[in-house]
């Protein structure tokens, strides 16, 4: 096996991930891109981690995924209350930043 | 937490015991100790006095016991063996390939410096128990004062620079809540605020020696002694390996001595010590004698070799730590000529002191210096003590040495029998301890080849015996003035300590009322008092004798004990011989100083000799150095007026300062001469071209602004495209030009 | 070898195929269920990699836990389940160059930096021991901040999500 063949396929998952946050106005659509780049990251770890032969990158993984636990509760949080206040949660009607 | 063992280096033949094996217990009490006051101190019947007491008798005997096994130990080595250090370490908390640990280095140097520290905290407190009986923060200030000493007791023991960063730290944060105990009082809180910041300014320099220090032995260490770069052993065999470079060691030398220079009030940051007495007198007294203020001292001495060999000590002609220690002398000596407060008196006295301790580290006499931190310890701490047991039992919690005090030899003998033994210790009067290190200390400067920092020295034991005699004509002979005559009239709102015992104070009032006069007056104070002056005197007396030069190889105890010997860890250095003559010459000067100064004060302060009294009114350059003493060289309105102005309002004031003299006058310049063609302008040019373009141009930058203006619609998903296709393209420039 | 090959490159174009539908697709709870598809092949990738702790964790906690919340969101902000029409923004189109200038720059990278470098051909699995040795040794400190941030993370959600 390639070391290349891993992380194209990271490269690919991280490319539709990109394209998933830009282009979805669902908030909840655009978490799960998220969750589609992160992935690509962790493959990317544990790619290295078997070229050098160490656990570093073992380690990294996992509290990448604890970290993405934690960032789906706060996020989906988040997208609750926004509901909950503007009875929407299309991203496009959140312009309050507008300058 | 892996809290396993890793190195337990005891020689076979050398003996070691169950104190030197756990010395690491000593700070450890006192931190416990700390937590216990915080928790429950006020729930205790002496409101948590008692176990900041007990814990710091505790870690006294623990010292004790290691200081016995230690002089054990030494004994059992062979003349010719370099007796180890007791050194422990356990990995505390690692992080990659960072690890960072904690543990004891026992040694010599340490175990002295760790009785002193225990030994006068125990005293300290003792007297605290009296000195601050009904305060407001009673039970705070126990667990400040606990905390503090335990944080010195981490720095001495330490193994590594962390730790000893750590108890360093500990001990700025405790000196600035102590110092501001009272901060209610203005002055005080910005004393507190004062030592820290200058501390601090320190500080920085002692950050960026230990990452220096690391990053350069690391290697080195790992390789030679399987120990951290970080670890005082192996950044002290390193230094000496001649392995590091010159440069990289010199900039780290500096950069710790600036942290010296900061803890230890040297000049030029020694401004914060004399505003530290705005604490209650037992924290000065602990501050100046044996803490803080001799971490920077210790430093130097327990780093010996990185500042041996970074700032060529020993070398021709002078360095860094030597002139910054002669300058030190001369300098608090001459303040401590113009002030009337005793503590501060004591406080000038103490720095000049410290630059004794420097000049003697920077000379290579590292024996005497640390000899002297030893002598130093007892009699600063008596005389602190003596200063504290005036205000408080006779001249109404006043330091004024000009207003309040005189003529108090008689009222109060105890205080005053200690307090002439320190004073004399303190001069350098032989058989009194102070003679056997200070001396040391000059006769070694001098014997190194740095005549004239010998002079130096001798001219600052002639000031130094010449300020602590006229502090002690004012407070002790004479007549007696103000509160020590019984006069209570005067406001002491504006003095310190007024808050200490506000309450109690109260009840001596009443209580005066009832009795026949007599009672309220100048008296001896109480035991609690007494008991630590005493035992204080003796040691001021006594202590030189573990170190007696004069008498022979046989009295020098300390320096067996104490000076590594044969070891790669520390650099060879060698002692001047005693002469009488030498020493002779140093007594007559501090001889000559007391006599001096005491016709000077008695014809000043009691005969009122018309040729002296108003003499710096009349003579107009005395007069400018009593001005320019009196305001401390004005090194602090340089500090507070020029630097920190110069930082917090420059760039307003500059950028003011700019828009009225230099941008108006171009404009009106301009505005003027402008005038003049733009009547022509007008006709010709503006109507025509200017109009045209400013109208176009107008149009432009609003057409751009409309095409701008959709980039901040305030759309996440807007602002998420334009950052990852800047990312994007960022990228693919990188890669082509990589590649 | 080449059994390995084949399931990478079965399970690799499964992958990318869920991973386009989950961005593209029209309906939210397909849009989940397909990146469930892709996170359990990122697992089965993981153990092609000889990173089982990984993988089962992988499938334990994105498959297990943070699917039902991905759902659960879904069904609280949104009652009725089925197709939507105004799924994407106006910025769909700007997304495609996007992915593919970032595409073309790292496989640019790859290309110059690995070529066809092969994996170690002998890789034993790393067993879990191994990973808690480390996690326990020296990188205990990420560990220790990664349990607060867990724990804020619970304690923030709870305050946002609570009715009051």
């Amino acid at each position: 096996m390639f070391v290349n063949q891993f992380l194209f396929l990271a490269a690919i998952l991280f490319c539709i991930g990109v394209y998933g946050v830009i282009a979805r106005k669902n908030a909840v659509l655009m978490l799960m891109a998220i969750e589609l780049i992160l992935n690509s990251v962790n493959i990317n770890l544990l790619t290295f981690a078997l070229r050098n032969g160490s656990t570093d990158g073992h380690v990294f993984a996992l509290y990448i995924i604890a970290v993405a636990a934690a960032e789906v509760g706060v996020g989906l949080g988040l997208v609750l209350l926004v509901y909950r206040n503007k009875k929407t949660i299309s991203l496009d009607d959140l312009s309050e930043m507008r300058g | 937490m892996n809290l396993f063992a890793s190195e337990s280096e005891v020689l076979a033949p050398l003996m070691s015991g169950w104190f030197l094996e756990h010395a690491w217990l000593i700070p450890v009490v006192p931190a416990i100790a700390f937590a216990l006051i915080i928790l429950v101190g006020k729930r205790l019947p002496m409101k948590g006095s008692e176990l900041g007491v007990l814990s710091m008798f505790s870690s006294l005997v623990l010292a004790a016991g290691a200081g016995y096994q230690w002089i054990q130990r030494t004994n059992s080595a062979t003349e010719e063996q370099f007796v180890e250090p007791v050194i422990k370490s356990w990995s505390w908390w690692q992080s990659g390939g960072f690890n960072f640990g904690i543990g004891q280095h026992i040694d010599g140097l340490s175990v002295l410096v760790l009785i002193v520290v225990a030994f006068i905290s125990t005293l300290v407190q003792i007297y605290s128990l009296e000195y601050l009986r009904g305060d407001r923060r009673y039970t705070h200030f126990f667990a400040a004062l606990t905390l503090f000493s335990g944080g010195m007791l981490t720095m001495v023991l330490a193994d590594n620079m962390i730790l000893f960063l750590l108890g360093w730290e500990i001990m700025g944060l405790c000196s600035f809540m102590l110092i501001g105990h009272w901060w209610e009082d203005d002055a005080n809180s910005k004393a507190a605020l004062k030592a820290f910041f200058t501390v601090r300014t320190g500080d920085a320099g002692l950050l960026v020696g230990i990452t220096m220090l690391y990053f350069s032995a690391n290697d080195w260490t790992q390789e030679h002694l399987g120990v951290s770069g970080f670890s005082i052993r192996g950044i002290s065999a390193w230094a000496l390996s001649g392995e590091p470079n010159s440069t990289v060691i010199t900039i780290a030398a500096v950069a710790l001595f600036i942290a010296c220079i900061g803890k230890s009030g040297q000049f030029p940051l020694h401004t914060w010590l004399p505003d530290a007495m705005a604490g209650p007198t037992p924290v000065s007294s602990l501050l100046h004698s044996s803490t803080m203020v001799v971490a920077g001292v210790y430093l130097v001495a327990r780093l010996y070799p990185v500042f041996f060999v970074g700032l060529d000590i020993l070398g021709s002609g002078g360095n860094l730590i030597m002139v910054i220690g002669a300058i030190t002398i001369v300098i608090s000596a001459a303040l401590a000529f113009v002030q009337n407060d005793i503590k501060r008196v004591l406080a000038y006295s103490t720095v000049s002191q410290l630059g004794y301790m420097m000049l003697g580290l920077g000379a290579g006499a590292w024996m005497p210096a640390v000899f002297h931190i030893f002598t130093h310890a007892f009699f600063k701490a008596c005389l602190f003590l003596g200063a504290g047991s005036i205000s408080h039992s006779a001249s109404h919690h006043s330091f004024d040495m000009k207003r309040d005090m005189g003529g108090l030899r008689k009222v109060m003998p105890i205080t005053f029998v200690t307090w002439i033994i320190s004073t004399l210790a303190l001069c350098g009067v032989f058989p009194f301890s102070g003679f056997f290190s200070k001396d040391e200390i000059i006769d070694n400067v001098g014997h190194n080849g740095y005549t004239n920092f010998m002079i130096i020295g001798l001219i600052g034991a002639f000031m130094t015996a010449a300020y602590m005699t006229r502090a002690t004509y004012l407070t002790f002979f004479g007549e007696p003035r103000g509160a020590s005559a019984g006069q209570m009239v005067h406001d002491s709102h504006d003095l310190h300590d007024t808050h200490a015992t506000h309450d109690t104070h109260a009840t001596h009032v009443a209580d005066d009322s009832h009795d026949s006069g007599e009672a309220h007056g100048p008296h001896e104070s109480g035991l609690l008092i007494t008991v630590p002056l005493m035992i204080l005197s003796v040691l001021a007396l006594g202590s030189g004798f573990l170190n007696a030069t004069p008498f022979g190889e046989s009295w020098e105890r300390m320096k067996l004990w104490v000076e590594p010997r044969h070891s790669e860890f520390a650099p060879e250095l060698h002692h001047a011989p005693f002469m009488w003559s030498k020493a002779s010459l140093s007594l007559v000067i501090v001889f000559a100083g007391i006599a001096v100064s005491w016709l000077i004060s008695s014809r000043l302060f009691t005969k009122r000799d018309p040729r002296l009294v108003g003499l710096t009114q009349r003579v107009k350059l005395l007069g400018l150095g009593h001005k320019f003493l009196v305001n401390k060289y004005y090194l602090d309105a340089l500090y507070e007026k020029v630097i920190v102005r110069s930082i917090a309002y420059p760039i307003a004031s500059a950028a003011y300062w700019f828009n009225q003299n230099i941008l108006d006058g171009i404009l009106h310049g301009l505005a003027n001469s402008t005038r003049k063609l733009s009547g022509w302008v007008y006709k010709n040019i503006d109507q025509r071209v200017v109009d045209g373009t400013v109208n176009n141009s107008a149009t432009f930058t609003k057409s751009v602004g409309a095409a701008a203006q959709p980039t901040q619609s305030g759309k996440v998903s807007q602002y998420g495209a334009l950052l990852f296709s800047a990312a994007a393209v960022a990228a693919l420039v990188l890669v082509i030009i990589n590649t | 070898m080449i059994a390995q090959n084949i399931g990478f490159w079965i399970i690799a174009i499964v992958m990318i195929v869920a991973a386009l539908r989950v961005v593209t697709t029209n309906n939210v709870v397909h849009a989940a269920l397909w990146l469930v598809v892709v996170l359990a092949g990122a697992a089965a990738q993981y153990i092609l990699l000889a990173a089982e702790f990984v993988a089962v964790t992988q499938v334990l906690v994105y498959i297990g836990a943070v699917m039902v919340l991905f759902l659960f969101g879904t069904m609280l902000t949104r009652a009725r389940i089925g197709t939507e029409s105004d799924l994407n923004n106006s910025y769909k189109k700007l997304g495609i160059p996007v992915g593919l200038v970032m595409f073309v720059a790292m496989g640019l990278a790859l290309i110059s930096s690995f070529g066809d470098e092969k994996l170690p051909q002998t890789a034993t699995v790393v067993s879990t021991q191994e990973i808690s040795d480390q996690i326990f040794g020296p990188y205990l400190l990420p560990f220790w901040a990664l349990s607060v941030v867990l724990l804020a993370a619970v304690v923030g959600a709870i305050v946002l999500a609570r009715k009051d």
